[in-house]
């Protein structure tokens, strides 16, 4: 695939948003683009990582994510390999050093590690000289998850988002795709407001310079899209929340509630969805509701990631 | 046997200091002694003259996780950094709460550096460190233990922290309080700021120190008994004992050097070699503890050394263990600090030698006649570099390494006896 020479993709690992420009990200995005057109070919498959080896190392439960990458490395021809929690070595007391030691010796082009300590992508990163995509770390980052959030935005409101606003609703304290998408939406143009109970904020959510409600009707008036976080039940066991019931009372993103957001405001969820907590049955199938293209941008997205670092040192 | 030491820097005056049967006799200015014939003589040449240091915070790591650390390499990195006495914590394994875990750190001791440091154990407040109960503190100060802590173990038992205080006063013994709410941010990992929310990880907010250092400053005016307060690492801190100090509170307190020097931004790209409890804070914070330690608001200095393995911090940010080694370092770095003009070398005197003998009760070097002659001579210009190699405890587990560093101790006496 001939991209454009003038730009030079510099970046040995994607370990979080943050580390973009933003012509690195709107070049990804527009790779994506491109990509998106094999996932709809009767052949979905393009020979481009043809003899690369993509190791998925999932040390954290996953389903979505890690089928996305795998579908991705696949239609680019690139050989996967799976590591999990259980039934490896990991479980057994390895240390992660050592676990990486071991992946590496298999020479792989990428690893993408999901991981459920904060950090753990970095840590790898410096430890391995082959590329690492971080797949989701702790409370930290999920960088593929703020890009096909944008990618699908971009399909519904074009490449700059100047003037548009976007709520991100639920548990933003202990979201990596809270953090990402934060950085992502504003580097591309976009103002961003939070939600949640105070419990559920960092105590330094002022320092991210962005507009902070604890009262949804009020978060919701003049957005353009809504992006619901969610909502794990531990949070309630931890007493961070009375109970759930009186969370989505106050939370829950409804059809009455989305109809105070400016006309045709888009719903975003990064999935699984809590149908009836976080968001309600009739918005999740409303035709506002993107969750479905997020998911088939999330795989023309990491293709566009594996191609970028797996071509490098082509 | 008589010792002269010519040409020194004391408290930037030159001076000339003599030494017999391991007492000083005599320091006068440069030059107006009568240098006895049979006197070995050692020429400065213009070095900075110290007393040996005290340091009230270390962990040895002996016996029990000697991978880390033993009472050998841990005192040799004593005696090298400077430092003359050092007290033991008793998180060691068994942990020291007992006379024969006393006995076993001060024979090895004895052993391996019978000429100094002088090691001076902490005894456990509570047997195991289990927070129930009180260890037998009159068994273990006859075994040679000094004060009493419960160490890294918060005594969240108000009440036991009372008799534990009461108790030990008894035997004269001063309490050394970590102070954690540990029901507070449970499982954090540094303080919670602006790098924690960034980071994506768990921070303890400065309540969870303050707290604790509140609750420990009524009791011990409400009891009348002296309390020691461990490593203070945030303003909140300072200022409740500012309160307490006034109030005529018989408190003393400790920071390290660490947070005289760094701050939370140290933890950037998860560096483990920058976590500790209590956690690297603000920036603000140092300043606040800078100009605590020069009025004398916060007491003294000491390293909280806390060697671990390599092993132990080349992980996760999670898994990392808390602590730094200090020991090699802790002179070098206050030094930077009267490079810079915020202490003077009278505060580095104060601060690292003689208030620490104070508060603990323990032989100190004023350089006045029949002082035990324990000093050093530091060369603040010597430069090296932190690694493996050039720091002598076992571990290296410090935000520094790799860094350059200006000013090291070059000779080290005790008991008039030169160590190195």
């Amino acid at each position: 695939m001939n991209t454009d020479n003038r730009y030079l993709w510099k970046h040995k690992d994607l370990l979080d948003v943050s580390q973009l420009s933003r012509e690195d990200a709107t070049h990804l995005l527009d790779l994506a683009v491109s990509f998106q057109e094999i996932n709809n070919r009767p052949v979905k498959k393009v020979p481009t990582l043809k003899g690369k080896t993509v190791m998925l190392f999932f040390a954290e439960n996953s389903t979505r994510t890690k089928t996305s990458f795998d579908v991705a490395a696949k239609r680019l021809s690139a050989d996967t390999f799976s590591l999990s929690k259980s039934g490896s070595s990991i479980n057994k007391g390895e240390t992660l050093k050592d676990t990486a030691l071991t992946l590496m010796a298999m020479n792989p082009d990428v690893i993408v590690i999901r991981h459920s300590s904060s950090g753990a992508a970095e840590y790898l990163s410096k430890l391995l000289p082959c590329s690492i995509v971080n797949g989701g770390d702790g409370w930290h980052a999920h960088p593929t998850q703020a890009l096909l959030d944008s990618y699908s935005l971009r399909k519904v409101w074009g490449p700059d988002f100047t003037g548009r606003t976007l709520l991100i609703l639920g548990n933003i304290e202990h979201s990596r795709v809270a953090r990402s998408n934060l950085f992502l939406l504003r580097l591309l143009g976009a103002k961003v407001r939070l939600c949640a109970p105070r419990t559920l904020l960092p105590r330094q959510y002022r320092l991210w310079d962005c507009e902070v409600y604890t009262d949804i009707e009020e978060a919701v008036k003049g957005v353009d899209a809504i992006m619901c976080l969610r909502l794990q039940l531990e949070r309630q066991e931890a007493g961070l929340l009375p109970d759930l019931s009186e969370y989505s009372r106050r939370y829950c993103l409804t059809s009455e509630r989305l109809a105070m957001a400016n006309p045709g405001a888009y719903v975003l969820h990064p999935g699984p969805m809590n149908r009836g907590w976080e968001i309600a049955d009739e918005v999740a199938d409303s035709g506002q509701c993107l969750v479905l293209d997020q998911v088939s941008a999330g795989v023309a997205v990491r293709m566009a990631v594996l191609y970028l670092l797996g071509t490098r040192n082509d | 046997m008589k010792l002269c030491l010519t040409n020194a820097l004391y408290l930037e005056a030159s001076v000339d200091l003599l030494v017999e049967d391991g007492r000083v006799v005599t320091m006068m200015p440069a030059g107006k002694m009568d240098v006895p014939a049979d006197c070995e003589v050692v020429d400065a040449q213009g070095k900075i003259l110290l007393p040996s240091l005290t340091d009230c915070h270390v962990h040895m790591r002996d016996p029990g996780f000697e991978w880390k650390e033993d009472i050998a390499t841990g005192l040799e990195a004593a005696a090298r950094g400077g430092f003359g006495s050092v007290m033991c914590m008793p998180n060691t394994k068994p942990v020291n709460d007992s006379a024969t875990v006393t006995r076993y750190m001060l024979e090895k001791a004895a052993k391996t550096h019978p000429n100094g440091p002088r090691l001076l154990p902490v005894a456990a407040a509570t047997p195991g460190l289990k927070s129930q109960g009180l260890s037998p503190l009159g068994v273990l100060k006859e075994a040679g233990c000094v004060a009493v802590s419960n160490d890294g173990k918060p005594m969240t038992d108000t009440e036991l922290m009372r008799r534990a205080m009461e108790y030990a006063w008894d035997l004269g013994m001063k309490f050394t309080d970590h102070c954690e709410d540990p029901q507070l941010a449970p499982g954090y990992l540094m303080n919670e700021g602006e790098m924690s929310a960034k980071l994506g990880v768990m921070g303890q907010p400065v309540v969870g120190e303050a707290l604790q250092v509140a609750r420990d400053c009524m009791l011990s005016e409400y009891l009348d008994i002296p309390v020691h307060i461990a490593h203070v690492s945030c303003a909140m801190a300072v200022d409740i004992l500012a309160w307490a100090k006034a109030r005529g509170t018989k408190v003393t307190a400790e920071t390290c050097t660490h947070y005289l020097m760094l701050d939370e931004t140290a933890l950037e790209g998860y560096n483990t070699l920058a976590k500790v409890n209590p956690p690297l804070r603000t920036a603000a914070d140092r300043d606040r503890l800078r100009e605590a330690v020069k009025t004398g608001l916060v007491d003294i200095v000491v390293t909280d050394h806390a060697p671990h393995a390599a092993m132990e911090k080349e992980t996760t940010l999670d898994l990392a263990l808390n602590g730094f080694t200090g020991l090699d370092l802790s002179l070098t770095l206050m030094w930077q600090l009267v490079r810079e003009g915020v202490l003077d070398q009278s505060d580095i005197v104060r601060l690292m030698a003689t208030r620490p003998n104070e508060i603990f009760n323990l032989p100190c070097n004023r350089f006045n006649p029949g002082d035990p002659a324990d000093f050093i001579l530091f060369d603040p210009d010597l430069e090296w570099t932190v690694s493996r190699e050039t720091l002598y405890s076992k571990s290296w587990n410090t935000p520094y390494l790799g860094q350059t560093m200006k000013g090291r101790v070059i000779h080290h006496w005790m008991g008039g006896v030169q160590l190195f």
